[in-house]
């Protein structure tokens, strides 16, 4: 007998009462825990009614996997298992599903890239499950420490990619992560990135509703696609690839199916607005001329700059990106549409994000764009830093 | 003048508990009504390799995560982190702000005159003291060290109360707590030490509390300033 067959109307196979996203994440109750990014993740997925969760339980990772692992011991999680490897973790993770269960696992570093090439084909088969990514170096040579330049390697699989700031974040967006991902017109996977250690090691406190309300399950019946079946796609397209059988046929589904799949993920925006409250949010002054624009820790340290900034009489602003595909282009003109300098501080060695930016303010912004302070490999990135990278474009009184 | 807020830099050897202590200093100053924030810094760090941790204070929301380059305060956990090297940063007091505080955990003198002269210059105040034997005579074990450390820095602050660390200590101890394999392995080594765990917390808790008694008198001695404004009300 599953576990979902034990579940009533009201009640899932756990004993909580189910509920909307929305009064999950806006109308219930609220009380203040304090506890790091790793220990958040279990509460939020104890809150989400998973069928199945696979992990490999590496140590370039966090203890989120493991704490996921405690869920299912503890009956709220459907099913459990390890797999062999990365790869093997995420191509079971498309397994689950494919047949029907709202999945998800975590990883990082160079986890993400032994696994990398079953994430394009997640979102081709339109999978609505959620990566947790809670951001590491990746090998060069290897390295554990925080460091987003993963990201880079995911932005163009056809995922969805959300960035959250901090422990409360990544709480309420894993939660949502389900729900706009499971959506009928989006159905495409999810991957929620945080920084590793800056997040996932970092005790903080956070306001979690109570743990005896859960999500509604999964429908795999409303799915686009129908639940796996190897006479059916997406089953189908994985048992009998059509370059196996016709180069033409092949030709021509993919042909469409490519902008299908980056469509889906172009209809997530409005869901996204509403549970996100906005793909973009804003501190600051509004007419400032120095605007920061960053995602995840790097929003949190531009948020103590233009704290500093404040204190010497320079308005300044953050914007902070809070999806990062689809991106958010309509938000950040608008948002950065009286700035004369554009700092993007990142926590990788590329700056993917200040491409992102350049690309999407091109020909469209009079700004200064400057894609820096930059750090990588672990290093944090102090005010001072980039203080003195304002300055260098602001005259700033020391002293003020 | 006292801030609205400090960042507080732990170098410690893998082992010694300075992760734990970061938890519970973060805990008991949002026990206290602070804004607080604590993370690690380690990798696949193996007993007496250098780790460290850091924990952020203040009565304003603290944006600021991971290393702490410019610290307020630094906490020596083992003197081979200056004999040694064994610190993400040479020397153990680079980036320390004007008026601030060095706490050592060493039986000798580890400063030379060089560093004394430019610690005084910035009018850091340094204390240095045999924790670990501190730890020995009240808790009956080394590992008490970290708590040692942990009185000491609240006995300095001087607005984090004795409550409030006992708080920070029972919810590490208590509540179920998420560890790596190395040092869930160190919290079975302590807890068979006492037959109880409200021993443990009790035994801990003394040597924490010593070691803030004998902060607060060195501060008077020293003329040590308090440092960190008082917290926000907590509310009801």
């Amino acid at each position: 007998m599953t576990l979902r067959s034990q579940m009533t109307a009201e009640k899932n196979w756990a004993g909580q009462t189910m509920v909307t996203a929305d009064h999950m994440l806006f109308e219930a109750p609220r009380e203040k825990h304090f506890m790091t990014g790793s220990e958040v993740v279990k509460e939020a997925m104890k809150r989400c009614t998973v069928d199945a969760s696979v992990s490999y339980p590496i140590t370039p990772q966090s203890e989120a996997a493991h704490l996921i692992g405690e869920l299912w011991a503890e009956g709220y999680i459907g099913t459990y298992f390890r797999g062999e490897n990365e790869f093997g973790v995420m191509s079971e993770v498309a397994g689950c599903a494919m047949a029907g269960a709202r999945t998800v696992t975590t990883t990082s570093g160079p986890g993400t890239l032994r696994a990398m090439e079953n994430f394009p084909m997640w979102a081709g088969t339109r999978i609505p499950c959620q990566l947790i990514l809670m951001a590491r170096g990746i090998n060069s040579p290897l390295t554990i420490q925080p460091d987003n330049l993963e990201v880079s390697f995911m932005l163009e699989t056809g995922c969805m990619i959300w960035y959250a700031e901090n422990v409360q974040e990544l709480f309420d967006m894993t939660i949502a992560a389900f729900i706009v991902a499971e959506k009928p017109d989006v159905h495409v996977p999810i991957v929620t990135v945080v920084d590793g250690f800056f997040v996932s090691h970092t005790r903080e406190s956070v306001m979690l509703p109570a743990d005896d309300i859960a999500l509604f399950p999964y429908d795999p019946y409303a799915a686009p696609l129908p639940p796996i079946d190897s006479e059916m796609p997406p089953g189908r397209f994985l048992r009998d690839p059509f370059v196996m059988k016709s180069n033409y046929i092949s030709y021509a589904t993919h042909a469409s199916w490519q902008w299908e799949v980056r469509s889906a993920a172009e209809r997530s925006r409005p869901y996204a607005k509403h549970f996100l409250k906005g793909l973009v949010h804003s501190v600051g002054d509004e007419d400032a001329e120095v605007v920061f624009v960053s995602c995840g820790t790097a929003s949190h340290q531009s948020k103590e700059a233009n704290r500093e900034l404040t204190k010497l009489g320079i308005k300044s602003k953050v914007v902070k990106l809070r999806t990062i595909r689809p991106f958010p282009t309509a938000e950040l003109l608008e948002a950065t549409k009286n700035a004369k300098y554009i700092f993007v501080p990142e926590f990788n060695v590329t700056g993917w994000l200040h491409n992102e930016v350049l690309q999407a303010l091109y020909g469209k912004s009079e700004a200064t764009v400057v894609g820096k302070p930059r750090v990588a490999g672990g290093m944090s990135m102090p005010v001072e830093v980039i203080l003195k990278e304002v300055g260098n474009f602001v005259k700033i009184e020391q002293g003020a | 003048m006292s801030k609205d807020s400090i960042k507080i830099r732990m170098p410690a050897l893998g082992g010694q508990g300075a992760v734990t202590a970061a938890h519970i200093a973060a805990t008991a100053a949002d026990t206290e009504g602070y804004y607080a924030v604590s993370n690690p810094f380690f990798g696949a760090e193996k007993r007496m390799a250098p780790s460290e941790s850091y924990t952020r204070i203040g009565t304003v929301p603290i944006y600021d995560r991971g290393e702490v380059v410019y610290p307020d305060i630094v906490m020596i956990y083992h003197p081979q982190v200056v004999t040694m090297g064994k610190s993400y940063t040479m020397p153990f007091y680079a980036g320390i702000k004007d008026n601030g505080l060095v706490i050592i955990n060493s039986d000798i003198e580890l400063l030379t005159e060089g560093d004394k002269k430019i610690l005084a210059d910035k009018n850091v105040k340094v204390l240095t003291r045999d924790f670990t034997k501190f730890a020995v005579e009240i808790a009956g074990t080394e590992l008490a060290t970290n708590m040692a450390m942990l009185g000491a820095l609240f006995g300095a602050l001087g607005t984090v109360s004795k409550p409030a660390i006992e708080e920070g200590i029972k919810d590490r101890f208590l509540k179920k707590y998420t560890a790596s394999g190395g040092t869930a392995t160190l919290d079975s080594v302590i807890q068979k030490k006492f037959k109880k765990k409200q021993d443990l917390i009790d035994k801990n808790l003394q040597t924490a509390s010593a070691a803030f008694d004998l902060t607060v008198e060195w501060c008077k001695e020293v003329g040590f300033e308090r440092m960190l404004d008082a917290p926000n009300p907590v509310e009801a």
